[in-house]
């Protein structure tokens, strides 16, 4: 552990190091030589170069693969600080892949003057989840959280022209200070409990103890915290106020890629360090320990997320409702508590991450061209804009689950995992509360749907004219939603060796 | 090669969706060539097929091979017989639907999509593979009624959805538990259908699983999306409505529910029994009173899907023979009646209230929508020489033996078929002309019956007769499926 040199470490967090030296370079150039320049050419450049530095951070972990026999062991630096294994590696594949299509929807916006700043903070946002994924240990988790955070506080602010844009920041922040001092707390009861901030060691000290109330009180301030990062009820106050005052490529980065940081390090907090606290979350056994906790949540937030979502308006906040429900879902892979769970969360996530971001391409375009977000804004798009209502289609019916598209076979194998989790199916109840609440969730997609292809544009309206990059990029999303609900192997059978591999260390 | 069934109707899709829009002519021009060489190609599917009870493999390739889940299409006569019923009624949609100018590629475009998904529910022998098939149906029924439809489109469209997604939900819930429970490495229809599933599983898994899948039966009291649908649906979306997509519904609740979960069938049947013998005569009642002439038929589909019902749990070879040529037969009267109904008859007076056009003396403008109609009666009625006939006479003796009690009311719904059936034909077509109404058509002559509405006409008559003369014919295809491993949990448990 001791014997590792400064230069194997850089090696290790050279990824990290590019991303960071883009948002630097991103910020130089922009302020240096770019500040003349017309907007759209000052953002193309920007966004060229943060995408470079993603682009070579993603070469980096996939190029860089150790051999395997050195990777099966993984690694765990300086007390957890910062691990690496082959699902680390893949998910931040999967982070920087967001930041690329973040970086891509982005392109074409004029909410701020600030190009280089806000492409800065994108990239610095994304190293603090890059950093939090690869961290065992409850100092790294927060710090990092904190860099997110603080990153993702000032994106939401960005739209200066918009005071909703401030006041959802504001929201944000509040929330979010509260929920850090949550977490803090949790985490400091658990070291006093453990006397170790690494995962492993915390597991080792509490899976024999008895839960007692103090662990208790650790267990529910942890969720709390994690609570307000992914949006479930109760703490999810924040989020519709902030999807729909942000700019809309700062909520799509907020939907997207800190969900997927934020419910991969939950589900390895949990499953890892809090393994033998779990307690049982089967209807009508409920024992002390995570598991209710967690169920709770989860069937909260299914609930609230989507009966909210039917009578929003405002298709960014539907979206957050919606976000609010999936996290819902999600939370049955965490509630597994296995193998298969986690890779069931991750595909669901990342799935999500990626429809979500293109829903929110579309809104991005839309919102622009009529000056509004409403429901009834997007009259007549399959007629004024064929391509944009065609992507939209596929956005709206993966996230409401169905077939042949990727949301479906996440949320099947979702339910695949918890119903197998456990004795006698304990998480049945929960599942089928679920699906129950899935199918509600289809009115609502529906109803964006219906306005898209059914209700004629208004009068005068013109058909919407879109750049040819946002075209691609949409399609491109759309495509990938299509191919990973065809062909999910693709993405499941690396996720599946990937955590058989993590698991043997 | 039926696989191919598959394929052409998304291909056809795509080439829909990258044709220049405003072109009606071409478009449906493109519809019609797909949905014939669909129907040539099931046509041939089952010329191949060897009378018997092997089930044919199709394609058969590992789709998820992390969790087990194959690409198995496959083909017994079960599957042969609904190919070939979805694929008549879709060439003769295409044919009764070639006045849409609205839109016209987007309209045939789902169109082809919900007869792919059809034909993917029909031929799959992998339980998530049908599942995919069966949702990915939803979408585009919504869309079909939602634009293109009539009385209360929007609402309609959104309920039969909703209910459809809801019936799927349920289906859902069970298969991944029965997956689960099977210990999670396939969803292969046939391994399923052999692993031995605990008692109590079964008990609550079956309801489930079959209601879930009966919902799109129209199995009372879970059928009142059905009239609104059919009643708002543009003509060919009500004929593949009627036509086909109930039988989604049936032939889930056969090819799945019943094959999985036999134990859980003996226990429900009399249950669910009993809900078909009430969607028969309620179904009957209610079409007996209504006013408008498309509600009369949409009530009249709930009442004959409840002799498809009522026939698969009498577990007898007749009875359940008898449901898959029930299936068949109301196919394709639904299909013709709605036909009529739409296109001939509403496309042309805009109206479909019965008062009205018990005026207008239809009989004589259009005498050949009359005597269509009169032949579609007769058939659904059960009239002997008709489709109809040959597979209700089955059904019954079938719920003889099982039910007696049932099969006495299900005769008495017949009746009541026969009373509304006549009724409606007496008021749309020969009622007593008011010299007003007269003048009001000489006034504005209605288009004359068109040759491609005639053509489709003629094909469902045409079918509807042979297959009521020479049941044998799709008898021979449909009773040896029975046979296959696939029911051998029925047959083990002394139910077959």
């Amino acid at each position: 552990m001791s014997g590792i040199s400064y230069s194997e470490i850089l090696k290790l967090v050279a990824p990290e190091m590019l991303v960071s030296l883009a948002a630097l370079a991103v910020l130089a150039i922009d302020l240096l030589v770019m500040r003349e320049a017309p907007q759209r050419y000052r953002f193309w450049t920007g966004a060229a170069f943060a995408g470079l530095g993603c682009g070579l951070a993603i070469a980096w972990l996939l190029a860089m693969n150790p051999p395997p026999h050195s990777m099966s062991a993984g690694l765990s630096l300086l007390q957890g600080t910062y691990a690496d294994d082959v699902l680390v590696r893949l998910v931040k594949v999967a982070l920087l892949v967001m930041t690329l299509f973040t970086l891509a929807i982005s392109m074409e916006s004029n909410f701020t003057d600030h190009i280089g700043e806000y492409l800065a903070l994108i990239l610095l946002a994304t190293v603090g989840m890059m950093f939090l994924v690869s961290s065992e240990n409850l100092l790294m988790v927060f710090i990092s959280l904190e860099l997110t955070s603080l990153s993702l506080y000032i994106l939401t602010a960005f739209n200066k022209r918009n005071v909703e844009s401030a006041e959802a920041a504001l929201k944000y922040f509040l929330f979010g200070g509260m929920s850090a001092a949550f977490t803090l707390f949790g985490l400091s009861l658990v070291y006093g409990l453990a006397g170790s901030i690494q995962f492993s060691e915390i597991y080792s000290k509490l899976h024999a103890a008895k839960i007692d109330t103090l662990l208790l009180a650790a267990i529910v301030m942890t969720v709390i915290g994690f609570g307000f990062k992914i949006a479930a009820v109760p703490f999810h106050l924040w989020a519709p106020d902030a999807y729909q005052g942000a700019p809309t490529p700062s909520a799509a980065f907020i939907a997207s890629g800190s969900k997927v940081a934020s419910f991969f390090i939950f589900a390895k907090l949990m499953m890892q360090a809090f393994a033998g606290a779990e307690g049982n979350g089967a209807w009508r056994h409920f024992t002390p320990g995570w598991l209710p906790v967690v169920a709770t949540v989860a069937a909260c937030s299914m609930l609230l997320g989507n009966l909210a979502a039917i009578v929003q308006g405002n298709v960014k906040r539907l979206l957050a409702y919606s976000a609010i429900a999936h996290a819902g879902y999600a939370l049955l892979g965490l509630l597994s508590n296995s193998q298969q769970g986690m890779s069931s969360l991750i595909y669901y996530i990342v799935t999500y991450g990626l429809t979500v971001l293109g829903a929110f391409g579309v809104v991005a375009i839309v919102e622009e061209r009529t000056g509004d977000a409403s429901i009834s804004s997007f009259a007549g798009l399959g007629r004024r804009q064929p391509l944009l209502g065609l992507c939209m289609m596929v956005f709206m019916l993966s996230l409401a689950g169905i077939p042949p598209l990727a949301g479906f076979f996440g949320k099947f194998y979702l339910f695949t995992a918890a119903i197998g989790a456990g004795k006698d199916m304990g998480m049945l109840w929960l599942v089928i509360f679920a699906i129950a609440m899935s199918a509600v969730s289809l009115y609502y997609y529906l109803q964006v749907l219906k306005q898209i292809y059914v209700v004629p544009a208004v009068e005068d309206s013109r058909p919407i004219v879109v750049p040819v990059s946002s075209r691609i990029i949409l399609s491109l999303l759309a495509l990938v939603v299509v191919v990973l609900g065809c062909a999910p192997e693709l993405l499941l059978g690396r996720l599946i060796t990937a955590i058989k591999l993590a698991s043997h260390q | 090669m039926l696989g191919w069934t598959v394929y052409i109707s998304f291909i056809g899709v795509l080439a829909l969706m990258l044709m220049p829009a405003g072109r009606p002519r071409a478009a449906r021009k493109v519809a019609l060539l797909t949905a014939i060489v669909g129907l040539v190609l099931g046509l041939a599917g089952t010329l191949q097929h060897k009378i018997g009870p092997e089930i044919d493999t199709v394609a058969k390739v590992p789709w998820i091979p992390s969790l087990g889940i194959e690409y198995y299409l496959g083909a017994d006569g079960i599957s042969l017989t609904l190919v070939l019923l979805t694929g008549i009624a879709a060439v003769v949609g295409i044919l009764f639907s070639w006045n849409v100018e609205h839109r016209a590629k987007e309209f045939f475009a789902f169109y082809l999509a919900l007869i792919g998904g059809v034909y993917g529910v029909f031929l799959s022998f992998d339980v998530f593979l049908l599942f995919v098939f069966y949702e990915l149906a939803i979408i585009p029924k919504y869309f079909l009624i939602a634009i293109w439809g009539s009385t209360n489109k929007e609402y309609a469209a959104m309920k039969l959805a909703l209910y459809s997604f809801v019936g799927s939900a349920m289906v859902l819930i069970g298969i991944v538990a029965a997956y689960v429970v099977s210990g999670g490495h396939t969803m292969n229809l046939l391994e399923l259908a052999k692993y031995p599933f605990p008692e109590t599983f079964q008990h609550w898994a079956f309801p489930l699983v079959f209601i879930g899948f009966a919902v799109l039966a129209g199995m009372w009291p879970f059928h009142t999306w059905a009239p609104t649908g059919h009643v708002a649906a543009p003509t060919a979306a009500s004929m593949l409505l009627a036509g086909v997509v109930m039988k989604l519904g049936a032939y889930g609740a056969l090819r799945v529910a019943m094959t999985l979960f036999p134990l859980g069938l003996v226990a429900w049947r009399d249950v669910i029994g009993l809900l078909a013998v009430i969607g028969i005569v309620y179904g009957a009642m209610v079409a007996l009173v209504q006013k408008d002439f498309k509600f009369v038929i949409g009530y009249s589909s709930v009442s004959h899907m409840g002799f498809v019902l009522l026939g698969l749990v009498t577990l007898n070879t007749i009875g359940l023979s008898g449901a898959v040529l029930q299936m068949f037969s109301h196919g394709i009267i639904a299909g013709l009646l709605f036909g009529v109904v739409g296109r001939m008859v509403y496309d042309r007076t805009h109206t479909r209230e019965l008062p009205l056009l018990e005026g207008m003396r239809l009989s004589k403008t259009m005498p050949f929508a009359a005597g269509t109609f009169a032949i579609a009666s007769f058939a659904s009625m059960g009239l002997p020489g008709f489709s109809g006939f040959a597979a209700e006479v089955q059904v019954l003796i079938g719920a003889w033996t099982a039910f007696p009690t049932y099969a006495v009311l299900a005769g008495l719904g017949i009746l009541v078929g026969v009373a509304y059936t006549l009724r409606v034909l007496q008021k749309s077509f020969f009622g007593e002309a008011v010299p007003k109404a007269e003048e009001l058509t000489h006034a504005h002559p209605l288009p004359p019956i068109s040759i491609p509405e005639r053509i489709g006409a003629a094909i469902l008559i045409a079918i509807t007769i042979l297959i009521g003369l020479y049941p044998k014919l799709l008898l021979d295809l449909i009773g040896p499926s029975f046979d296959s491993p696939l029911f051998e949990g029925l047959r083990k448990g002394g139910l077959l």
